[in-house]
């Protein structure tokens, strides 16, 4: 166990220290995701944001470049054509899959890190209502997301169009878990909040974490098999 | 054994259906709705054999990423193919029905979202199938197993969203005369499926074998 989970670190770390000498994407990332609040801007922008827009906003542009992210991790390794490499070395195959999800859960975390702050300036999101449970429904609903976009993005790899399919996809399958995000964040932003709301959706996130890790894992393990 | 079952099985369905106008005619009306009810019978049924095809992709989807035996395959992807029909019917069925009722064509509820996202998933399962190239069973097993897990998780999350669409409770609550209605046309549609599921089957066998074939001719 132990053994599995430090390489699945060292995989996490090879990957991070690939980014943090090129930053690629992070910052292709990143844009993607203001380019995409910029287009929410003029979708739901009247004289003020419309009522209630801010959490479905957030969210939507966490998951339309988390897409992006995610293409792009499997892509280094099919340049380099390091993927067989990976999947040959001596360690369990959820290890390999953990370490990639490992690497872009903090991708992602780090473009939340500046999106979020961005949607509470720009759609005048009241984010300090109640930091601790925002933060919560955000790394919960992050870490679903992954889980399930990091085994599809590895089945896809070796795929012809596996730019189209991935969000083909990932966007049904993520469903309960975008619905919860959106929900939980909704009920904290309302002009009359109902903090008990978005904790039932924080549970209801930290199930659907388990369901999805688990059976990620054991779908990646019977996928990855060459 | 199934294939002398086949035959046996369509001719039932083609009497069953041919029938079940007169006795969706005769039925009794409902009170609120009127004739527009009548379109129950058939949406109903398609549902639940929608519902069916999917637990049956879902797990012969497992068993082929476990066992990878080509029959769990041959019988996924047939059941992914009649999960996304029976579904078109629900989803075509069900606009009209409510326009009459709701007074809407669409409404966001639990149980008309989470049967567009799950025939969203068995579609995508499809589109897998045909465009992912080489190694593309094993991906799309990927995906019935998931869609599968996610089903009752989307069914749950959208039903504390929202909730709009008449409760299970209605089917055992049904006077006589209407259950016995809508059984003749569960039945009917449960054996158009099964038939279906051979044919598709045998259908993926044999595409199978002429490729082993061709693969054979050309090494």
């Amino acid at each position: 166990m132990t053994r599995t989970l430090q390489a699945a670190w060292t995989i996490a770390r090879k990957d991070l220290r690939i980014e943090a000498r090129s930053r690629e994407l992070v910052y292709t990332t990143l844009f993607f995701a203001v380019a995409c609040l910029l287009v929410f801007a003029f979708a739901f922008v009247r004289e003020r944001p419309i009522d209630n827009a801010a959490a479905g906003i957030l969210w939507v542009a966490l998951a339309f470049s988390g897409t992006l992210a995610l293409g792009r991790t499997f892509e280094r390794e099919r340049q380099g054509e390091t993927l067989r490499a990976l999947l040959l070395a001596p360690v369990e195959r959820g290890a390999v899959y953990l370490g990639k999800l490992i690497a872009l859960l903090l991708l992602m975390a780090a473009v939340e890190l500046i999106v979020v702050p961005i949607v509470g300036l720009l759609f005048s999101a009241p984010l300090l209502r109640a930091p601790a449970l925002l933060a919560g429904l955000l790394a919960l609903g992050t870490i679903g997301f992954a889980a399930i976009g990091t085994l599809f993005a590895a089945m896809l790899v070796r795929a012809s169009s596996r730019d189209v399919l991935l969000p083909i996809l990932l966007y049904p399958m993520t469903a309960p878990l975008l619905i919860a995000g959106v929900q939980g964040t909704a009920a904290i932003f309302a002009d009359e909040p109902n903090l008990a709301l978005a904790e039932n959706w924080l549970a209801m996130l930290l199930f659907f974490d388990a369901v999805v890790v688990t059976v990620a894992l054991w779908v990646f393990g019977a996928v990855m098999t060459e | 054994m199934m294939n002398r079952l086949v035959p046996v099985l369509l001719i039932a369905a083609a009497i069953v259906f041919g029938y079940a106008p007169f006795l969706i005619r005769d039925s009794p009306a409902e009170d609120t709705m009127g004739v527009v009810f009548k379109i129950f019978y058939f949406h109903v049924s398609s549902a639940l054999t929608m519902m069916l095809s999917a637990i049956v992709c879902a797990v012969a989807s497992a068993a082929y990423l476990r066992r990878r035996s080509r029959t769990a395959d041959h019988l996924a992807l047939a059941a992914a193919e009649l999960a996304v029909v029976f579904g078109a019917i629900v989803l075509i069925t069900g606009p009209l029905w409510a326009r009459k009722s709701w007074g809407f064509w669409w409404v966001w509820d639990a149980r008309v979202t989470s049967t567009l996202v799950m025939w969203m998933m068995f579609s995508s399962y499809l589109l897998l199938r045909k465009y992912a190239g080489v190694g593309s069973e094993t991906l799309s097993a990927a995906v019935g197993v998931f869609a599968g897990v996610m089903s009752p998780l989307v069914y749950k999350s959208v039903d504390i969203w929202r909730t709009q669409h008449p409760t299970t409770n209605v089917l055992p609550s049904l006077p006589p005369g209407m259950r016995g209605v809508w059984l003749w046309c569960l039945v009917g549609f449960l054996m158009l499926y099964v038939a279906l599921m051979a044919l598709r089957t045998r259908l993926a066998a044999s595409q199978a074998a002429l490729d082993d074939l061709h693969l054979a001719l050309e090494d």
